[in-house]
């Protein structure tokens, strides 16, 4: 098993060019991750969470600032060594499956790219790992529930021994009950393999549960980071990260709780 | 809460037939609902927009629905034709749905859509349905009501689609509104003043709300009772506020499932499914 790395950003910024027009989806942002930490990232839709993730995993290319993983800086076209060391959980584990594949195809082919011996035996104890059974290898993604098909995803990605675990919304298409399975799995296995793990979420509940830190973004930079304390009490510094925080606690009626209301910005 | 209650809604099946036999999407429903806001709580599966879409009349074929009763303000949504509906539909009962990319017309703008549903009710001229559809733009708390008239959904972020299908719905002035997760695609923050919109219709107008939603937060502090539905069935009526002393199992193993804020746990509960709960 590799170690885990802690995950350095130095003010990364990433631009995206969309018909000519510079889109700043990240900016300035740095913040350092210790080897075995649980870090959240929170924020709402198209405030950058995703692209920081991307950006770390070297699935988007930074346009400014730097990227280290275990303390070497990471050039804009990885390594296949680093790739295999920070491994990533989509969202969707309907899309990220490929559907004419089945189960045991989809965990071979990791250690296949990446020419790892002994695959029988990883396999099968991949699919132990995230609670499948051998019934389940050769199995479509359809064949499968919403839970079974992340508990795939998370196996793929565990498969390759990773030192550093991504994780964008990976319960949000789960409904609670199932959500709850797959957070227990998550926290088991990152104790287990001792990973350093990045959780990007909309929802302050789930970060609250799972990170020790957690940082809060809003149009592409991060607002503010907070301790999972400070994230309870509702301690943030910042007007933002206070109403975020008040708004996940549920509906008020006391209509001062929310006097700063936000603005169409879109 | 008025001493009739608004809709009466008992034993009502839904079923669909299939060739591995038929599926029951809902069983035995029944409830009544006042002036108030009433939540249903479920999975997905549980039967919970099934039953929204039943009540106004919108199962498709071959789906199969029947009940004891179906009541709506003293009228028996039973027996109502095509007719009848479209008389009920978009002025006294409205629905609006989760995605609002899926319920708006792509290539026709904001206003007209809005005003469509104005004019089909009322005896009026288009300035005045004009002049309704900016109002109520308005009241959904959009900030410039005149510019997002001339615009096409697509032009629209999701938060201002969710407001503008609202707007659609509720220029007719309901007395009944169902809304499957009408704030699961929106931001918290946004969520909030969507939330506020209806909180007001009910408060201010006594309208009576259905608010369908897997957000358990949500029912407890913004809905006044819950109703709680698993494969189909209600399996628990209780107060909203007093979500957290339910007492049918799946309804307690459902809250202690959802990670909370207040309540750090080191291990989430999972629900251990009965077969018991079908019976």
């Amino acid at each position: 098993m590799s170690d885990a790395p802690s995950i350095v950003l130095e003010r990364l910024a990433v631009t995206f060019t969309h018909e000519g027009r510079r889109i700043p989806a990240v900016r300035d942002v740095s913040f350092a991750v210790a080897p075995g930490e649980t870090f959240g990232i929170v924020g709402e839709s198209g405030s950058g969470k995703s692209t920081v993730l991307k950006a770390i995993a070297g699935l988007v290319a930074p346009t400014g600032g730097r990227v280290s993983i275990g303390g070497r800086v990471m050039a804009p076209r990885r390594e296949r060594a680093d790739r295999r060391h920070l491994q990533y959980v989509f969202q969707d584990p309907y899309g990220s499956l490929h559907p004419r594949q089945t189960v045991d195809r989809a965990l071979r082919e990791p250690l296949e790219i990446h020419r790892l011996p002994d695959r029988e035996t990883r396999i099968l104890s991949a699919l132990a790992d995230v609670g499948l059974e051998a019934r389940h290898r050769f199995r479509y993604p359809h064949q499968l529930s919403g839970g079974q098909r992340q508990r795939v995803a998370i196996a793929r990605a565990l498969i390759l021994s990773p030192g550093a675990l991504l994780l964008d919304e990976p319960t949000s298409a789960l409904d609670v009950s199932v959500q709850a399975e797959i957070l227990n799995l998550i926290s088991r296995l990152r104790r287990e393999h001792a990973l350093t793990t990045i959780f990007v979420t909309h929802d302050l509940a789930v970060v609250a549960h799972l990170c020790e830190r957690i940082a809060i973004m809003r149009l592409g930079e991060i607002v503010e980071i907070l301790t999972v304390e400070e994230l309870r009490h509702n301690a943030a510094r910042q007007p933002y990260g206070r109403e975020l925080i008040a708004a996940s606690r549920g509906f008020t009626r006391d209509a001062r709780a929310l006097a700063s209301e936000p603005s169409d910005d879109e | 809460m008025s001493e009739t209650p608004l809709l009466e809604v008992e034993g009502l099946d839904v079923t669909f037939p299939g060739r591995g036999g038929a599926v029951r999407a809902a069983r035995d429903v029944s409830f009544t609902l006042g002036r108030e806001r009433l939540a249903i709580v479920g999975e997905s599966g549980s039967g919970k927009s099934t039953t929204g879409r039943a009540i106004l009349g919108l199962i498709p074929a071959p789906g199969i629905v029947s009940a004891r009763k179906l009541t709506f303000d003293g009228m028996d949504l039973r027996r109502l034709g095509e007719k009848g509906w479209s008389r009920l539909r978009g002025k006294r009962l409205a629905m609006v749905m989760q995605d609002p990319k899926y319920s708006l017309n792509p290539v026709q703008r904001v206003g007209a859509q809005i005003m469509e549903t104005y004019r089909l009710h009322r005896k009026t001229d288009r300035r005045d349905c004009a002049r309704r559809a900016l109002a109520m733009l308005e009241a959904v708390r959009i900030n410039d009501p005149e510019t997002v008239f001339r615009l096409y959904p697509h032009q629209l972020s999701g938060g201002m689609g969710q407001r503008v299908m609202i707007a659609m719905m509720l220029i007719g002035e309901p007395d009944l509104l169902i809304a499957d997760e009408p704030t699961s695609a929106l931001d918290v923050t946004v969520q909030t003043q969507v939330l506020r919109i209806l909180d007001d219709l009910v408060a201010e107008r006594g309208m009576g709300l259905i608010f369908i939603t897997h957000n358990l937060t949500l029912v407890s502090s913004f809905c006044d009772r819950a109703l709680v539905m698993y494969a189909g069935r209600v399996v628990e009526q209780c107060d909203a506020k007093r979500l957290d002393q339910a007492r049918h199992p799946y309804t307690r193993a459902l809250v202690a499932s959802a990670p909370s804020l207040d309540f750090p746990r080191a291990e989430l509960m999972t629900v251990k499914r009965d077969p018991a709960w079908l019976a």
